[in-house]
């Protein structure tokens, strides 16, 4: 038995690291936040070099032909980083082409979508907090889609979308005059979400149970980037607290901080294997897939999102202010816990899988 | 990664489950002795047949094995599933036998270790007291060498087992005039020796699984102390290094999840089954995420220590107690508060006692204390939680004592 990461993951992954470290401190997640965006389109290019925009494509259209694990260890790393790219949107829509696209369609997005040349995402949300497929209402009727989509990330500027339909099937939409991208208020300015209006656009069907790939890749993405996001928060938590000093010594001496802290590593850290899992199940256990993809995103945003909260609350005053790092993570993990629906609805996706 | 043992280890899985097939249960006139001889008489074949405790040298019983923990993982499986009696005292399998191979004499391990894997004696820890728990290097009962002997006063606490084991390894005060850890020495005392008492502890849920153990010029031989005078510190950490050999056992806490989901089957709430509720599925889900990560950062460490990288999780080594006994209090939370009425009710004596198997109400209702003890034996939470800021995290150690 062996649980762990082979040389190539775990040589993707240190590259990823390394990029992000080197090219998206927290003064650029910040840039971003204050409305200076001209960092997103150059760390978007480092990730195009490094291959990762095709990363689950077919290697016969210009992708690498890796696995749902290997997309989840970048997105480990970009959550670490707060790194401002359009990638969840993309991932998942190539990811879908990769698994579900028929020939033809293959052949026309992957090299593009490899290369980025094409930039996709997708439509999932509509009003109400309706995430999961059986809620969706957009109509697809005679290769045209109609209806409102909201929360769809990295829309602004996509050429190609991957929309969810009435009855659980998905549509491929290209961007177009029939497709109207509306500005909305996004919390996590790094990943700006827009409302897409879709008015009888053409369409073509991806056949097949590609909505239920669709929602365990995404749960597994967002575990992993929640997962990322929270162990740095501990990190620079701990950090912070060697250096602020009260009562003439350093906070971190303070053993109920010392042990707010060590609860939060309890909390977060075991939970690394559940979303590796997901991701293995996903390519490997298919039997197994959507149990454990609902347990990561259930499990592991709520973990995170309360380890953000208490991070916060560690620094004290600071800790609440725009300047301050750790509201860009905590927003972070906002976004991967309610995107795709609050922890709730994957607990009762659990327990419906459970047969209980 | 892949999740497979792969065709060596399910051949040994193979070996392992035909050997308890034919094994147990005892036939004939075997299965008419005791509880305990029966399981002695297992143990005895399944060292034998080098399935038990195969990495001890041949020489005290086991079959010198190189150490594989997924071997003993796949082992230790197969044998919880066939439900043989494998688990002798922990106190002498995982503690003392490990200890005396790193640190006893050629005389000593000869001795006991292979009696000690049997079962056929069974120890306690001497090591808690009244006025040592977490502090445990500020322990005061005393040694004094006359003669040939050693002479024993003071006092132990918190001993499990004690009324029932043949021997007690423990940590007394040999040099008095050395600080703290200095002057501690590891010995090795017969229950049986005069001058020697053992009185239960009654615990809150009724059972009596501690003991306090009283010494008052207890006299054994100088040559049961294991390691030189003065080095009972060092000797009794040895063990840890052992402890990995009880990671990785979430048996129990599936045992106890399953018999969970169970209950909320059986149980009614506003006249349908409880865990047709929202709020039952909600908090069962939540138990079943904690549960499977627990799970999986255990296949990471065994991973990770077969492929001597165990520095890469040290934070799911060293989260793991803490991790399993919040664990074990959430799923004893949850029954309780599927089956309320039972929680009015005392347990019935043979429910207070731990290791019984059915999960009655009584018994939740004791698991429900029970699994406070948990958090506080072996290192007591809040101990774990100095350990995983100074250790994972890098803070600053608490202050020490300065030294007396």
């Amino acid at each position: 038995m062996d649980f762990s990461l082979s040389e190539e993951q775990e040589l993707l992954q240190s590259t990823v690291r390394s990029f992000v470290e080197r090219e998206c401190d927290p003064r650029t997640a910040h840039a971003v936040f204050d409305g200076e965006r001209t960092a997103v389109a150059s760390l978007w290019a480092g990730l195009v070099d490094m291959g990762l925009p095709g990363l689950s494509l077919p290697e016969a259209h210009g992708g690498s032909g890796r696995e749902l694990l290997d997309l989840a260890l970048v997105a480990e790393e970009l959550g670490r980083g707060a790194v401002p790219v359009p990638f969840l949107g993309h991932a998942l829509a190539a990811l879908v082409l990769a698994r579900h696209g028929s020939e033809a369609q293959q052949a026309t997005w992957s090299p593009g979508l490899a290369s980025g040349g094409v930039r996709a995402t997708v439509a999932l949300a509509e009003n109400g907090g309706c995430w999961l497929p059986g809620e969706w209402g957009a109509e697809l009727e005679d290769g045209r889609v109609t209806g409102r989509k909201t929360f769809v990330p990295e829309a602004d500027g996509a050429d190609l979308f991957v929309v969810g339909c009435r009855g659980g099937g998905l549509a491929l939409v290209e961007g177009g005059s029939s497709v109207r991208v509306e500005e909305g208020s996004t919390l996590d300015r790094g990943r700006p979400l827009y409302s897409v209006v879709f008015e009888a656009a053409p369409a073509e069907v991806v056949e097949g149970a590609a909505a239920v790939t669709l929602i365990d890749a995404a749960s597994t993405l967002l575990a992993a980037d929640a997962f990322g996001a929270a162990h740095r928060l501990i990190r620079a938590t701990a950090a912070y607290l060697q250096t602020r000093e009260q009562f003439g010594r350093p906070l971190a001496t303070f053993q109920g901080l010392k042990h707010q802290l060590a609860n939060m590593v309890a909390e977060l850290d075991p939970s690394r294997g559940l979303w590796w899992y997901a991701g293995h199940a996903f390519d490997h256990a298919p039997a197994e897939a959507s149990r454990a993809a609902a347990l990561a995103k259930a499990h592991i945003t709520e973990r995170a999102q309360q380890v953000a909260r208490d991070c916060v609350e560690a620094h004290g005053g600071i800790g609440f202010t725009w300047e301050c790092d750790v509201q860009i993570w905590f927003k972070r993990v906002m976004f991967d816990r309610l995107w795709l629906g609050a922890p709730d609805a994957h607990r009762e996706r659990y327990a419906a899988l459970e047969g209980w | 990664m892949n999740l497979r043992f792969g065709e060596e280890y399910e051949k040994l899985r193979e070996s392992v489950r035909a050997f308890c097939t034919e094994s147990w249960p005892l036939q004939g006139g075997e299965a008419e002795l005791g509880e305990r001889e029966q399981g002695i008489l297992w143990r005895k074949r399944a060292l034998e047949a080098g399935i038990l405790y195969r990495t001890v040298p041949s020489e005290y019983g086991g079959a010198g094995a190189e150490p594989d923990v997924m071997a003993e993982t796949v082992i230790r499986q197969e044998l919880d599933r066939a439900g043989v009696p494998h688990r002798a005292s922990v106190q002498g399998t995982h503690m003392l036998v490990p200890t005396l191979l790193e640190c006893g004499t050629e005389e000593q391990r000869r001795e006991y270790i292979e009696r000690t894997l049997t079962g056929e004696l069974l120890w306690c820890q001497g090591y808690s007291e009244p006025g040592a728990g977490s502090d445990l290097a500020s322990l005061q009962s005393r040694a004094e060498l006359d003669g040939d002997e050693w002479v024993l006063n003071g006092q132990k606490i918190w001993t499990s087992n004690a009324d029932v084991a043949d021997m007690m390894f423990g940590l007394f005060r040999t040099e008095p005039e050395q600080p703290r850890h200095g002057g501690i020495s590891y010995l090795l005392v017969p229950m049986s020796a005069p001058g020697l008492d053992v009185r239960p502890l009654k615990m809150m849920q009724g059972g009596r699984d501690f003991c306090e153990v009283f010494f008052d010029g207890v006299r054994i031989p100088a040559r049961n102390i294991v390691g030189a005078r003065g080095d009972g510190w060092q000797v009794s950490r040895s063990t840890l290094k052992h402890e990995r050999m009880l990671i990785g056992d979430t048996h129990a806490s599936r045992t106890s999840f399953d018999a969970l989901v169970a209950l909320a089957r059986e149980v009614r709430k506003d006249g349908r089954p409880a865990i047709a509720d929202s709020g039952v599925r909600q908090r069962l889900a939540s138990v079943a995420g904690y549960l499977a990560a627990q799970e999986w950062a255990v296949a990471r460490m065994l991973t990770a220590m077969h492929q001597n990288r165990d520095m890469e999780v040290i934070s799911e080594l060293l989260t793991t107690k803490l991790s399993s006994t919040n664990l074990q209090q959430q799923i004893a939370k949850l029954a309780l508060d599927l089956i309320p009425d039972a929680g009015l009710r005392e347990p019935a004596p043979d429910e207070a006692m731990m290791g019984i198997r059915a999960f009655t109400p009584g018994r939740w209702v004791s698991q429900y204390m029970f699994t406070l003890a948990q958090s506080i034996a072996g290192g007591t939470s809040n101990v774990q939680r100095n350990l995983i800021g100074e250790r994972v995290l890098g803070l600053p150690r608490d202050p020490r004592p300065p030294a007396a």
